[in-house]
């Protein structure tokens, strides 16, 4: 298999974690809540998830504990940061460090062991092309993260209820009045947001590499948070830069098993350093960003 | 808040003024609340709360020994916290700390790896400064991405924390790896004069801490005092009001990261010079991210700080203690601080809020 052939072959499955957790927060932040926990949420749902699946839950049962899980701490981010109107950042990272800390409480007697994955599912014909065959052999997970991209672009491009979980975000007090109720949008907003990040979280850890080790989200859910922002918050770009990360992390691989001299310490900060630049790139342009963007993202809603 | 009238029968409503006892009292009530939610977690987790207690937040303070050890952890959490602080209060959000003391840290080490076997009383203090230029160096990437490039510094920083993990992983398996050391991913011990003097004998706390005492009266001046950190609070409180008074939001990006990054930076270098004598991959426990901690259960004030950082070297210590003679897992210091940091940001909207109870019969209108 030459380097081509790997990237394409891994490069979605790689990409899912970054992509499910960026449409959760994509959501949640389209209705103005900004929530840089996603790296805590995943985190726990990873933990979660890998326990459930270890003790014999089977996956299914592994992906649902770990959406639950994360949507719990993710509620008790929008009691502080929504209920009661605290500053988002810093409960954001209160909520990032708690389930950090909950995982490697939760996973302490876990720790390096592993789990059988999921088998791929190969589409008869596709799958047997020359180059590209690999995009087509897949677990089920991507295959439903690929519908929950298309899913979630649907709802906000083509549906009232997308429609005013845009407005929620765009002007609050406008929606408020015409009779939506602010709060309670950006409450399920943040569970489904949180939802998604458990279960991210849990792809990684049963799914994409079937282990459980402290740290092994490894920034994954910082850089979805990154990935909302390079999207401009559209489902389509996300669903690119997810893939580009995807693409990046395995090109790291390729890179040593083709024999590259390189330290392998350059390739472990490769996505953070795309992630630097990309954000630099993307940032400088001031007009696709206000076009875009979330006109009262991060500000509490007072009633 | 109509949600809280009609689930609960009351509301929130804003005070006209927050009161200044209850401003101190709402870092009490967190770290109160705080530590019966994670007892009652040790109690589920199996554990005896009661000793969990005692070797977490009574045992640092019964031996002179331990209680030194809770004033060497204050000195990088000081100097760390007061730093960030600058920067929140000016809504300039670094996070990325911990990668700044790792700069710190590295470029401190820079002289007694290149030169093992200098002498003189110059070495510590030109260490000192070369970590502050180390992390205000890597802090001023956040800051030309954020005022020049217009990315958000959350993530840049926090980016450039990771990055620079790596970067000490590098330096510690490849050149700067000790030859004599078991192939162990650290460096040469330092020489003699290149660690910090020793303020109490017979302890581990130097001079770092008189720094970070230092650094918080200059913040305090600064914040308090100076027109610079006036402009900087205005452009947090009212960025537009800021604006067109002509206070320069780039110059508050850029002097907010740089003071943290120096700050930081100072932090990591003290700590290879002075507890741990080597550069390792353990130089800080977390210091960057407790930090922001620090900060904010000082209600970002300088003199807050102090007393938030005291309570949080404790708790290292504790947590230490705990380890051993509790076993509990170290993570359950950061569930404690991430509880913390819950619970103190609960607390305070009561400082800005006040409950009303909703009249039975009014309750329809609220």
């Amino acid at each position: 298999m030459n380097a081509i052939e790997f990237v394409l072959a891994g490069m979605l499955a790689a990409a899912t974690p970054f992509l499910l957790a960026a449409l959760g927060e994509l959501v949640a932040e389209r209705t103005g809540v900004l929530n840089l926990g996603v790296e805590g949420m995943m985190a726990l749902g990873a933990a979660i998830g890998f326990i459930v699946v270890y003790n014999g839950g089977g996956h299914f049962a592994g992906f649902i504990a770990a959406g639950i899980s994360a949507a719990m701490l993710s509620l008790l981010f929008a009691f502080v940061a929504i209920g009661l109107q605290a500053n988002q950042v810093a409960a954001g990272l209160a909520i990032g460090i708690l389930g950090q800390g909950l995982s490697a409480l939760f996973g302490k007697s876990y720790e390096s062991l592993t789990i059988r994955g999921i088998p791929k599912i190969e589409i008869p014909g596709l799958s047997d092309l020359p180059l590209v065959g690999g995009l087509f052999t897949q677990d089920i997970v991507v295959w439903l993260s690929l519908l929950a991209t298309l899913g979630v672009w649907f709802v906000f491009a083509r549906t009232k209820t997308g429609l005013i979980l845009r407005a929620a975000g765009e002007n609050p007090k406008a929606t408020h009045s015409i009779g939506y109720p602010i709060i309670l949008i950006r409450v399920c907003a943040v569970a489904l947001g949180g939802a998604m990040a458990g279960f991210a979280g849990a792809y990684a850890s049963t799914v994409y590499t079937p282990l459980w080790a402290d740290g092994m989200i490894a920034g994954r859910g910082w850089i979805a948070i990154a990935l909302v922002v390079f999207g401009t918050w559209l489902t389509g770009r996300i669903f690119l830069g997810a893939c580009l990360f995807g693409a990046v992390s395995l090109a790291g691989l390729a890179a040593q098993t083709t024999g590259v001299e390189l330290p392998s310490q350059l390739l472990a900060s490769l996505p953070y350093l795309v992630t630097i630049i990309v954000l630099g790139i993307i940032s400088s342009n001031r007009r696709l960003l206000k076009l875009n963007g979330v006109a009262s993202l991060g500000e509490p809603y007072k009633p | 808040m109509s949600w809280l009238a009609s689930m609960f029968g009351f509301r929130l409503v804003r005070r006209e003024r927050a009161s200044l006892m209850m401003t101190a009292l709402a870092p009490v009530v967190a770290l109160v609340a705080a530590t019966i939610l994670n007892l009652a977690l040790y109690l589920i987790m199996g554990k005896n709360p009661v000793g969990v207690f005692y070797a977490m937040l009574l045992e640092p303070f019964l031996s002179w020994y331990g209680f030194s050890e809770v004033l060497l952890k204050m000195g990088p959490l000081l100097l760390v916290a007061q730093g960030l602080a600058i920067g929140f209060r000016a809504k300039i959000f670094n996070i990325g700390a911990e990668g700044q003391f790792i700069l710190g840290a590295i470029f401190a080490s820079a002289i007694p790896v290149m030169y093992p076997e200098a002498t003189g009383v110059w070495i510590w203090p030109a260490m000192l400064l070369l970590g502050a230029v180390g992390g205000a160096l890597w802090a001023s990437i956040t800051a030309f991405w954020r005022a020049r490039l217009n990315a958000n510094e959350i993530l840049v920083s926090l980016m450039l924390s990771l990055v620079a993990a790596q970067l000490l992983n590098y330096l510690l398996l490849g050149p700067w790896k000790d030859p004599a050391g078991f192939n162990f991913p650290q460096t040469v011990m330092f020489q003699y004069d290149a660690m910090l003097p020793i303020l109490f004998e017979g302890t581990r706390v130097n001079i770092s801490l008189l720094f970070g005492l230092f650094f918080s009266v200059l913040a305090f001046i600064f914040m308090q005092r100076s027109f610079q950190g006036y402009k900087l609070e205005v452009g947090g409180l009212a960025p537009a009001a800021a604006r067109y008074a002509g206070f320069s939001e780039s110059r508050t990006i850029w002097l907010s990261l740089l003071i943290g990054g120096l700050a930081a930076g100072f932090a990591g270098a003290a700590e290879v010079a002075g507890p741990i004598g080597q550069l390792q991959r353990s130089i800080s426990t977390g210091y960057g991210y407790a930090g922001i901690i620090v900060a904010y259960l000082g209600g970002l004030h300088p003199i807050g700080i102090v007393f938030a950082s005291f309570v949080m070297a404790v708790l290292y210590i504790g947590g230490d203690n705990a380890m051993v003679s509790a076993d509990l897992p170290i993570a359950a210091v950061r569930v404690f601080q991430g509880s913390i940091l819950l619970c103190y940001l609960i607390a305070f909207t009561f400082v800005r809020y006040r409950l009303e109870w909703v009249d039975q019969l009014k309750r329809g209108e609220a």
